[in-house]
């Protein structure tokens, strides 16, 4: 029998992590992802999730308990927002670059200044170029199937996979989410074996100084430089994709839901409207091209889920027969443009594909964005486009200034 | 064949002059007047604070005294120590010189 439940993004979250079975948590509470802090303590507390939950006194440190326990062989999690993530930005940096398969949850919201509380991605956008996988989850069910897969692909790859969802639209919202089976979950996911295994009778040194030049140890073998190092992190990434998508099928075959590997689609087969976006503005949006249709535009959907390593290929496939490209995003870069829009742009460039794209900046900071103004924003930019405008600037959707 | 790293972080193996013979990078080295030095002149283990302050582990707790240059970074440590100012630090190119 099926274990479903009513839970918010939150508990969903906690309760994957109750079933990876980590050996060490460390994190440091803060709104939104604060009730998966509470939860998962409350588990360890109670007995019923056997891990260390170390206490610390910020996030920086949450992440470097995480690297020590990682290095050593322990499973590892931690979990943050906005400030909180920013505040790890060094060892974000560090656990990539030691090849550590920590899993964390980044519950999206904006970051200050001035303060939110509230959605958007902009937190995670700005760890984008850090060397971790990043995946964006649409709904509850999915951050509790992603989490898990997450483990797989991370322990597989040596590279920290970040698991981004909305705060409050997804962290304390409340939906029906089928609760993977125990022993499944133990079949789905090997015990962590650490690239290095480091003990009393293998004691390394981890990570000194590394020279520009390549050089021979003291045992005359030839080591990497400092740039080798760095490029063996992106060959990982670029191949991660194989792998992402190999966890994705497995995880359908084992448990019946496969949620896309690096991206999914709904609708696109025959659409000439293309929408894009990341997390759960892409799911408001199959409610907006939903409704599109029943006016005679057909317009589709291209949810991105994992945002690094971009997935070039999948996107440039996925996007190949579109008329118009419309991007949804809720993070920016700032002095360009949105984050997410520019990424498409550089991986069309030399495909051929040459529809034009308009991108919204929408929901920073937390404002509501519904399916009916994404759609309505679709229309602005097909009139937009009968009337000359092939490309034009970001728009910042609801937006009132001056 | 020759044989490469097998790591795929920076990882490497515990070993002396891992990252090179680092003596080289000093201006200064340590001189060492054995007949100043305490354990020397008491003919029995005494003092050894160059021993404990060496940020780079490099000096020897025995009589006498000695000093690995292949690895001292000449920050002279072990000269501000020494209670009866028994080392001094001198420039190489002088040494050279
Ligand atoms: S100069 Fe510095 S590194 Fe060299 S022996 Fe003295 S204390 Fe050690
Ligand atoms: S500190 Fe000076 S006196 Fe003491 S052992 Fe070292 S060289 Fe000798």
């Amino acid at each position: 029998m099926s274990d479903t439940r009513i839970i918010t993004g939150n508990e969903a979250a906690a309760l994957a992590v109750k079933l990876v079975e980590p050996n060490v948590i460390a994190a440091y509470p803060i709104t939104p992802q604060t009730s998966l802090a509470e939860k998962l303590s409350t588990f360890v507390e109670g007995g019923e999730l056997r891990a260390e939950y170390v206490r610390v006194e910020g996030e920086h440190s949450a992440l470097t308990v995480c690297i020590s326990a990682s290095t050593v062989g322990a499973r590892v999690f931690t979990a943050t927002s906005s400030n909180g993530l920013l505040y790890m930005h060094e060892q974000i940096h560090w656990a990539a670059g030691s090849r550590l398969p920590i899993v964390m949850c980044c519950v999206n919201r904006g970051v200050g200044a001035p303060w939110s509380i509230f959605n958007d991605q902009q937190d995670s956008f700005s760890q984008r170029d850090t060397g971790w996988i990043q995946i964006y989850c649409r709904d509850n069910q999915e951050i509790i199937d992603t989490i898990i897969q997450a483990y797989r692909i991370a322990e597989a790859v040596y590279i920290p996979v970040m698991v981004c969802y909305d705060g409050f639209v997804l962290s304390h919202t409340m939906m029906p989410v089928e609760i993977p089976d125990y022993g499944k979950v133990r079949e789905f996911l090997p015990p962590y074996k650490p690239s290095v295994d480091i003990s009393p009778e293998n004691p390394v040194t981890v990570n000194p100084v590394f020279f520009p030049w390549r050089r021979e140890n003291a045992e005359g073998v030839l080591c990497d430089g400092y740039m080798e190092k760095r490029y063996k992190l992106q060959d990982a990434l670029l191949k991660s994709t194989d792998t992402i998508e190999e966890v994705s099928t497995a995880y359908g075959q084992a448990f019946g839901r496969d949620h896309g590997g690096l991206l999914w689609e709904h609708m696109t087969d025959d659409a000439e409207i293309v929408i894009v976006g990341m997390g759960s503005i892409a799911a408001e949006a199959t409610v907006a091209a939903d409704s599109l249709r029943k006016e005679g535009i057909r317009a589709g959907v291209v949810g991105i889920r994992v945002f690094r390593p971009f997935p070039r290929k999948a996107i440039a496939t996925a996007l190949k027969k579109a008329k118009v490209i419309v991007v949804f995003e809720k993070c920016m870069s700032y002095g360009c443009d949105g984050g997410v829009s520019s990424d498409i742009k550089s991986a069309l460039y030399g495909t051929g594909i040459e529809a034009p794209m308009h991108n919204y900046i929408a929901g920073l900071g937390g404002r509501d964005v519904k399916a009916r103004e994404l759609a309505d924003a679709v229309k602005e930019t097909i009139t937009r486009i009968d009337s000359g405008t092939e490309e034009n600037e970001t728009t910042w959707l609801n937006c009132h200034t001056g | 064949m020759e044989q490469r790293d097998k790591y795929i972080s920076g990882i490497c193996t515990p070993a002396i002059g891992e990252a090179g013979k680092t003596g080289d990078w000093s201006d200064l080295k340590p001189v060492i007047d054995h007949s100043k030095c305490i354990p020397e002149t008491k003919g029995k283990a005494a003092c050894f604070l160059c021993w404990l302050y060496c940020p780079d582990g490099v000096v020897t707790m025995s009589i006498p005294v000695e000093i690995d240059l292949d690895y001292c970074k000449g920050c002279g440590i072990c000269a501000e120590e020494c209670p009866p100012n028994a080392i001094r630090m001198v420039r190489k190119v002088e040494c050279d010189e």
